[in-house]
């Protein structure tokens, strides 16, 4: 990928974003849009970690965790307002991953996974249990950002979905220049390189345990941002969002978009996340549908929608 | 001219018929499948039951009414997507639904933003405490089922006891809750465990409140499996004091999984709907629960729950308010709402005010004691 393609690929998320906003028929799809941009958000963090680097993780909703539970917490007990509280939940997120990373990413494929998984568990655990300081599973009220009143002051007035999509899409932007440059890093070309084989990684000199962690650390801050964002977007946050179906679905939009694409997982966290809004007409039968397109996706497009799709249009077939 | 007469007038029946048909959309966001389906199943159903019956009866003021319904699988995240839904997309009047607390909080600031009624199926106290101005509940806080059961045991000359509770939303919600209004009451808890919601023994537990001096009665706030284990190990032990539960397990379900033998003796505060016939002549509830009882079984083929009645109490509250407000303003239908006044439902007889969003009082509650598997009520 060429720096011209990096900018195509910025150019293209940007025009979708600044377009769509004209055929919403209501206020709603500003809330689906922000979701959505949400979603990608954390889903890039996969995508440097999974797709670039080549490590799995079931447990990313924990960093999720994190970073919304900064937003209630932070605000509250430290007196920090809440966009502060997006850095500090980055900052321990960040911290946690780096911790926790150490160890357990020397082990590989499906030990990492249960281990990963393990610790998702138990942030959604500490979250459910601790009832004193998180309101236990019935959850607690994120405080407003105040960027609204801020902008009315300024004469510029919002609506709460207008504002949400527009902050979620910068916020999202700004991820995906991270990624891509990442990308096209000496970083990002040793994370690619032990992705293809770690031991041929390892004889040409690259310091195989520290760019994995380095990935798993820059992916824990995606997800921990995300969390923030979707804490301060809903005004009420549960254990929920720590929750193992959140750090499956993560990793479903990932794989279902490209995984190694950064407009893949954007495209994937947009089609799981309109899915299930479209599907609601088919009411029971919305589980069953959801899975079978999934099942499909996987099975004629393997490498993942995007991937799959520029592949056959470039005509090297799949 | 014999024809365009024929023909104004069709289009004029067809103006009329259409104004009349002028739906009145209600909006409900429900917890349908997922964990909490258990609530949200038999709500789902009690929604579109009763719709269907209001429609077949003409509608409130002849307007029919139009049923929009979500299923959030018991995600916040998502109720919050739905009630935005509901309210810009499909332009809903009013919202029932929340199954659960973390469903129901996430509704509130929609509704609240946009000036949506909103009545809650949910528990939880903080629902309606502080009170907010759209946001109204039917089912009875944790906190009065604690005071029922207090008012039971110091009816019984009980002052000290021990509870195991889960630590679940629900068990968790009402072991604080309990603890909060016990020294009111004149109880003092002197033992205290707690238990998983997938733990499948409470042995060891019960046999440390059992060997803990002074305990009069066990009290277990749980929900789901929890408390049928609760009760089957209570047995085995030969623990013999007095057991009580939460309204969380009132249904026949409970004494199936429980065992009749087992569950001997248990007492707990439940609602109206539970006995529906064994509620005497003339008690206002009556009539309502029978009613609702019958047809929802008759449809259905399976038993009524509690918490189907929430739904049930909620659609009511709704259109009781819709139809005196006269039109479906959603201001018009929140000051209707408000000023309900001794509207009698399944779950008890509801009267708001500004500062009282529940409606409810402890006499919505019947202490009901299990005697050889059937339910009796003792107060």
């Amino acid at each position: 990928m060429t720096a011209k393609q990096k900018w195509i690929q910025l150019g293209i998320l940007a025009v979708i974003m600044l377009a769509l906003p004209a055929f919403f028929p209501s206020g709603y799809y500003y809330r689906v849009g922000a979701l959505i941009y949400v979603n990608a958000l954390s889903v890039i963090g996969l995508v440097v970690l999974i797709g670039y680097a080549g490590q799995i993780s079931l447990g990313h909703a924990g960093f999720a965790g994190i970073g919304a539970y900064a937003c209630a917490l932070a605000p509250e007990h430290l007196g920090l307002h809440p966009a502060l509280a997006v850095l500090l939940g980055a900052g321990v997120s960040a911290l946690m991953a780096l911790l926790i990373g150490r160890p357990i990413l020397r082990l590989k494929g499906y030990y990492l996974a249960v281990a990963t998984l393990g610790f998702g568990i138990l942030v959604s655990m500490v979250l459910s249990n601790e009832r004193s300081l998180t309101g236990g599973p019935d959850g607690m009220a994120v405080p407003d950002i105040g960027l609204r009143p801020l902008l009315r002051d300024m004469g510029l007035r919002v609506s709460g979905g207008e504002f949400w999509y527009a902050a979620s899409a910068l916020v999202l932007l700004l991820g995906a220049w991270i990624a891509l440059n990442l990308h096209q890093s000496a970083t990002g070309r040793a994370m690619r390189a032990l992705h293809g084989s770690e031991t041929a990684a390892r004889t040409v000199g690259i310091d195989v345990a520290r760019f994995k962690l380095q990935a798993f650390v820059i992916s824990a801050v995606y997800a921990s941002v995300a969390g923030s964002l979707l804490a301060l977007q809903n005004g009420f946050i549960t254990p929920d969002v720590a929750g193992f179906m959140h750090s499956v679905e993560m990793v479903t939009m990932a794989v279902l978009g490209g995984v190694g694409s950064v407009l893949g997982a954007t495209l994937g966290a947009a089609i799981l996340t309109l899915l299930p809004q479209v599907l609601t007409v088919l009411a029971d039968y919305e589980q069953l549908v959801l899975g079978f397109v999934m099942i499909l996706v996987m099975i004629f497009l393997p490498l993942g929608l995007l991937p799959s799709i520029t592949a056959r249009f470039r005509g090297r077939g799949v | 001219m014999k024809i365009t007469t024929t023909a104004l007038a069709t289009l004029m029946v067809l103006g009329i018929a259409s104004a009349a048909h002028a739906d009145i959309k209600l909006g409900a966001s429900l917890s349908a499948s997922g964990g909490a389906a258990f609530l949200g199943d038999p709500e789902a159903k009690t929604l579109e039951m009763l719709v269907e019956e209001v429609n077949a009866n003409g509608g409130i003021n002849g307007e029919e009414i139009e049923l929009v319904l979500y299923d959030d699988g018991g995600d916040p995240n998502k109720a919050r997507t739905f009630a935005t839904r509901l309210v810009e997309d499909d332009e809903v009047v009013a919202i029932i639904g929340g199954s659960t607390t973390g469903t129901t909080m996430s509704i509130i600031s929609v509704a609240e933003g946009e000036g949506i009624p909103f009545i809650s199926l949910a528990g939880a106290i903080q629902i309606i405490d502080p009170v907010r101005e759209f946001v109204f509940k039917t089912p009875h806080t944790d906190r009065m089922a604690c005071e029922k059961i207090f008012a039971d045991m110091q009816k019984n000359g009980i002052t000290k006891i021990g509870m195991i509770s889960g630590t679940d939303g629900f068990g968790a919600s009402m072991e604080a809750q309990c603890k909060e209004v016990a020294g009111s009451h004149e109880i003092e808890i002197l033992a205290q465990e707690t238990y998983a919601p997938q733990d499948a023994d409470m042995t060891p537990q019960l046999t440390k409140i059992k060997s803990t001096d002074g305990v009069q009665a066990i009290l277990n706030p749980g929900f789901g499996q929890g408390p049928a284990i609760v009760t089957r190990n209570y047995a085995q032990l030969g623990i013999e004091l007095p057991l009580y539960q939460s309204h969380g397990v009132a249904s026949d379900g409970f004494i199936e999984l429980a065992g009749a033998d087992a569950a001997e003796g248990v007492r707990l505060p439940g609602t109206a709907l539970l006995i529906a016939d064994l509620i005497e002549e003339g008690d206002p509830q009556k009539d309502v629960v029978t009613a609702y009882t019958t047809s929802y079984e008759e449809k259905y083929g399976e038993d009524v729950s509690t918490f189907g009645g929430y739904a049930h109490d909620a659609f009511r509250l709704m259109v009781d308010a819709i139809s005196r407000a006269g039109s479906d303003d959603p201001s018009a239908i929140r000051d209707a709402l408000e000023a309900t006044d001794g509207l009698v439902g399944t779950t008890g007889t509801y009267t708001f005010s500004a500062d009282d969003h529940l409606g409810l009082d402890l006499s919505a509650f019947r202490m009901l004691e299990i005697r050889d598997g059937e339910w009796v009520s003792i107060d």
